[in-house]
């Protein structure tokens, strides 16, 4: 190992163990008394003074060993950990990190004088009278603290043993006693046995802690994207093989290539699986951050987080790095109070910043709420008027929630005054764009005197994401199922009065508003004789979009299916096209392009180049007032009764043919997409248990027509819900509402002038005893890698 | 002796067109092709090259030739490119020839027009010539001919 090679393990190692002292430290000063953390500190200063004194970086030692001098002191409890003291041994971790930044720039630390920040912390060092009188060491062995603790150690914090008997059972077996500590204590009788088992797995587990470090290794990041594309290039393979053997029909064939195929998924998943790291990677660094901010105003906040084990690819994770930093910073700068105005307000001195993460919906999650002051509506519509972003009639116009998603505009910021922190107008609007970037949304909600909460929400990866396939002019194409609100299919004799013109424009009228419609053959140049319908019906296939707020609908020759894509960036030659936002391989191997909804919206004129967000109106109106309007899914339920579920919680309409539905038990399920979908009848949930065993052990008549079923996801479990028809989907406040009059149904409601039964899903899950944990089979791997 | 270098020789229109060797990943057959609606004309579509996507330009309409007749299937000859591997298609492959610096000569000033700047200039071989093809600017789409702007 060269020289160089031992500088870069240590720098490697030092940054990582640095991270790690921001974030003991904040701990630290909310528990100084905190021995592990403390020893941790203490060790890890401990270390990176000795390589550096072997290394020979004079400067970083001096540092680190006035740094593990006061860390000394700490540890021995002369000293307690105060603000003071902490400030200065962050900036001795601030001082170490930019010497070692300087080592990987130019391989030595630069000039640089530390002196203010060594006699600072020479001079915290100096033990006052009274507490050194006062201290006691408190660590057994200083020398050697990562060893694991002794089992007399343990039983002596956990149960009542004392010094002198574990010291006596010592001397024994040093006597020659051949029996375990546990053993001797248990027969004199100063412990139960319970109590020694007990502390023999708390040993355990900590000596699996230590050994942890050595289980893991590190992976060049280039290395693993080689592996990624190769294990594509894999599953290629696979497929072509895969429809040899089929042809072939040889047997030994088909089983060796059967077993490619099997491990070539694995491979597949747990190659996609080293990209995944958990949020907390970047969450580590917020306590530190939120601290020195807090402090900087001169405002008390404690950070809470929630879901850190949530994983994310990569290439996001790092993406989103910037965007939450600046959400938290601003939180704490902007949103926050001084302490006196909390207690004013009647709220704890110490502000709370949570911060949570967590998959929904094949999306990531993550919420930072802080219960600070909350938007002020007024300053910010004012604001806006002054800036010109929006006229007075609109102002008056918009509700609250659009009035806050304002402030994502660029060059918005109503910071009264300009800190070091925010309050530059530079931003939320800088945020946004990059969430955006990566095919995230930002919303913000927030109520006044209470707090704010920002969510952004961001895909798992971005090489693969699921998508609508469809065939226009002969090619198929497919669009990001993020746009995607809904399919609406016009048999043919529906055509001619479901489409209008506006002077020329195709329009449908869905639902009541006009949408205009966009036909895909015609702004790709596909030729316009071709017709936009399916040639054996001539239904039209409308496909409902929303890019930057602006709802249309799209028109195509077939819609095929939706399916997990991986996408593949265009190369320069192509960039100029705006239409398209990336290409991807297909199953039979052929490529095919990616619709860029929003370029495609803007070059059909539906949205204009200026991405005028302040302006949308109405459109942006339903999207951005979920919380006042939702959508729902009207169907009739058993008895012709009308019922209702939240759109957001369906996943598809389909209709099976009754002899496709099969018993397991008492249960129907049918065959769907390479999985058992269990179907819940609603007629059996939510009849009452005496009428209950009629008929549930058969089938639906096989001559009966097709049965109406609802495919919901919840936890991560595909099932359907049988219903007896679907009504329609229907955007409403749903406010006026009453207790239900069954169970499974969580409230009545009226909906379009109409009572309406709302379903309460889980409760239906639970009645027809669907375990709601999702088994990892039900997962069906996405097809390529890269 | 003179330096010498290699050449992947390949036909167009009847002319003889050359890449040096060490730019050229591999040359292969005509592929499954999915056109770019909206591309510019030179972007004939994208090939799948065993999982990598790669974008095929049709050599004739960079160079402002005749489009290929019907019926005449297009050979592939993978470069690499800064920006990756691109597919230039041409009608035939020619052999690998080994060409000494002496014979080259830069193309003459009556050769204008944004043709001029592809071409780098030519290697006198004994029964004809080779066009010398610079193959960063042949895979460059920025400033094609109005072409983007044609189309949209």
């Amino acid at each position: 190992m060269s020289d160089s090679d031992i500088v870069q393990d240590f720098l490697v190692e030092s940054y990582e163990n640095l991270d790690r002292l921001d974030r003991e430290l904040v701990g630290l000063e909310k528990n100084p008394h905190d021995r592990e953390a403390l020893a941790s500190v203490f060790r890890t200063i401990h270390t990176i003074k000795g390589t550096c004194g072997f290394l020979g970086f004079t400067k970083l030692e001096k540092v680190a060993h006035v740094g593990e001098n006061l860390l000394t002191r700490l540890r021995d409890g002369q000293l307690t950990l105060n603000p003071e003291l902490t400030t200065a041994l962050l900036g001795m971790v601030d001082a170490v990190r930019q010497m070692l930044n300087q080592i990987e720039i130019s391989g030595h630390e630069g000039e640089r004088d530390d002196s203010v920040l060594i006699s600072t912390l020479s001079r915290l060092q100096q033990v006052p009278e009274t507490s050194a009188k006062r201290g006691v060491p408190v660590l057994q062995s200083p020398a050697e603290p990562a060893a694991t603790p002794a089992i007399g150690d343990i039983l002596m914090q956990r149960t009542g043993v004392t010094q002198a008997e574990i010291q006596l059972a010592a001397e024994m077996q040093k006597e020659g006693d051949p029996r375990h500590m546990g053993e001797i204590l248990v027969e004199q009788g100063a412990v139960r046995p319970a109590d020694v088992v007990e502390a023999l797995h708390i040993q355990q587990a900590a000596r699996t802690q230590a050994t942890l470090s050595d289980s893991t290794i590190r992976v060049d990041v280039g290395l693993l994207d080689k592996v990624m594309n190769l294990v594509g290039e894999l599953v290629l393979a696979r497929n072509q093989v895969l429809q040899f053997a089929s042809r072939m029909k040889d047997t030994g064939l088909v089983a060796v290539s059967q077993r490619l195929n099997l491990i070539t998924t694995e491979l597949q998943e747990g190659v996609m699986k080293t990209r995944m790291q958990p949020i907390g990677n970047i969450w580590g660094q917020f306590p530190r951050t939120v601290r020195d901010v807090a402090h900087g105003c001169g405002k008390e906040v404690g950070i809470e987080m929630e879901g850190k084990e949530t994983e994310l690819d990569k290439t996001i994770i790092e993406a989103i790095k910037d965007p939450l930093t600046h959400l938290v910073r601003n939180s704490v700068d902007h949103g926050i109070e001084l302490p006196d105005g909390r207690v004013k307000a009647g709220k704890a001195r110490i502000g709370r910043l949570i911060l949570r993460a967590f998959h929904e919906g094949g999306q990531v999650n993550i919420e930072i709420s802080d219960d600070g002051a909350g938007l002020d509506v007024d300053r910010i519509r004012k604001k806006a008027l002054e800036r010109g972003v929006i006229t007075a009639d609109q102002a008056a116009h918009m509700a609250e929630r659009e009035i806050f998603n304002l402030i994502f505009l660029p060059g918005f910021s109503t910071a009264e005054k300009v800190t070091n922190v925010s309050g530059r107008g530079v931003g939320m609007d800088v945020v946004k764009t990059n969430v955006e970037k990566i095919g995230g949304t930002v919303d913000v909600q927030s109520t006044r005197g209470q707090g704010t909460t920002v969510r952004v929400k961001i895909p798992l990866t971005l090489a693969i994401i699921p998508a609508l396939v469809v065939t226009c002019g002969g090619d198929r194409y497919a669009i990001p199922q993020v746009s995607l609100i809904e399919l609406v299919r016009l048999k043919a004799d529906e055509v001619g009065k479901g489409i209008e013109l506006v002077h020329g424009a195709p329009v449908y009228r869905l639902r009541g508003r006009l949408l205009p419609l966009v036909y895909l053959n015609r702004e790709l140049k596909l030729g316009e004789n071709r017709p936009s319908t399916n040639k054996d019906d001539g239904a039209v296939n409308i496909i409902v979009l929303q890019a930057d707020g602006r709802q249309f609908g799209l028109v195509v020759d077939q819609i095929n299916d939706t399916e997990e894509i991986v996408v593949k960036p265009l190369r320069k030659q192509l960039k100029t096209v705006k239409t398209f936002a990336g290409s991807s391989i297909m199953g039979d191997g052929k490529v095919a392009l990616i619709l860029d909804v929003l370029g495609l919206a803007q070059r059909a004129g539906v949205i204009t180049e200026m991405r005028d967000r302040a302006v949308t109106g109405r459109a942006t109106e339903a999207a951005s007032t979920k919380e006042e309007k939702q959508t729902f899914l009207l169907f009739a339920g058993p008895g012709d009764s009308r019922m209702a579920i939240p759109l957001s919680i369906l996943a598809r309409l389909e209709e099976f043919p009754a002899n496709q539905v099969e018993m397991s038990g008492s249960q129907w399920v049918t065959q769907y997409r390479g999985q058992i979908l269990p179907l819940i009848r609603l007629s059996v949930v939510l009849e009452e248990r005496r009428n209950k065993l009629r008929g549930v052990h058969t089938l639906p008549p096989v001559d009966s027509g097709p049965i109406q079923v609802l495919v919901l996801n919840h936890d991560g479990r595909s099932f359907g819900l049988v219903v007896e028809r679907i009504v329609d989907i229907v955007e409403d406040r749903a406010d006026v509402r009453s207790p239900a009059t069954r169970s499974a149904v969580l409230y009545s409601v009226v909906i379009g002038d109409r009572v309406t039964e709302m379903l309460d899903v889980p409760a239906i899950l639970r009645r027809a005893s669907i375990p709601t944990a999702r088994p990892n089979a039900a997962h069906t791997p996405p097809e390529v890698v890269n | 002796m003179a330096q010498t270098s290699q050449f992947c020789t390949f036909y167009l229109d009847k002319l003889l067109f050359g890449v040096e060797l060490k730019g050229v990943q591999e040359v292969i057959r005509s592929l499954d092709m999915t056109k770019v609606p909206l591309a510019p004309e030179v972007v004939s579509g994208l090939i799948n090259l065993r999982g990598q996507i790669v974008t095929a330009v049709d050599l004739r309409a960079r160079l402002a030739l005749a489009s290929r007749p019907a019926g005449l299937l297009s050979m592939n000859v993978v470069v690499r490119s800064d920006d990756g591997a691109v597919s230039l298609l041409v009608d035939e492959i020619g052999d690998v020839v080994e060409v000494e610096e002496n014979t080259f000569e830069p193309p003459p000033e009556t050769l204008r027009g944004p043709v001029r700047e592809m071409i780098l200039g030519v290697h006198k071989l004994d029964d004809r010539l080779m066009h010398v093809l610079d193959i960063e600017k042949a895979c460059q789409m920025a400033d094609v001919t109005g072409a983007t702007a044609a189309a949209r």
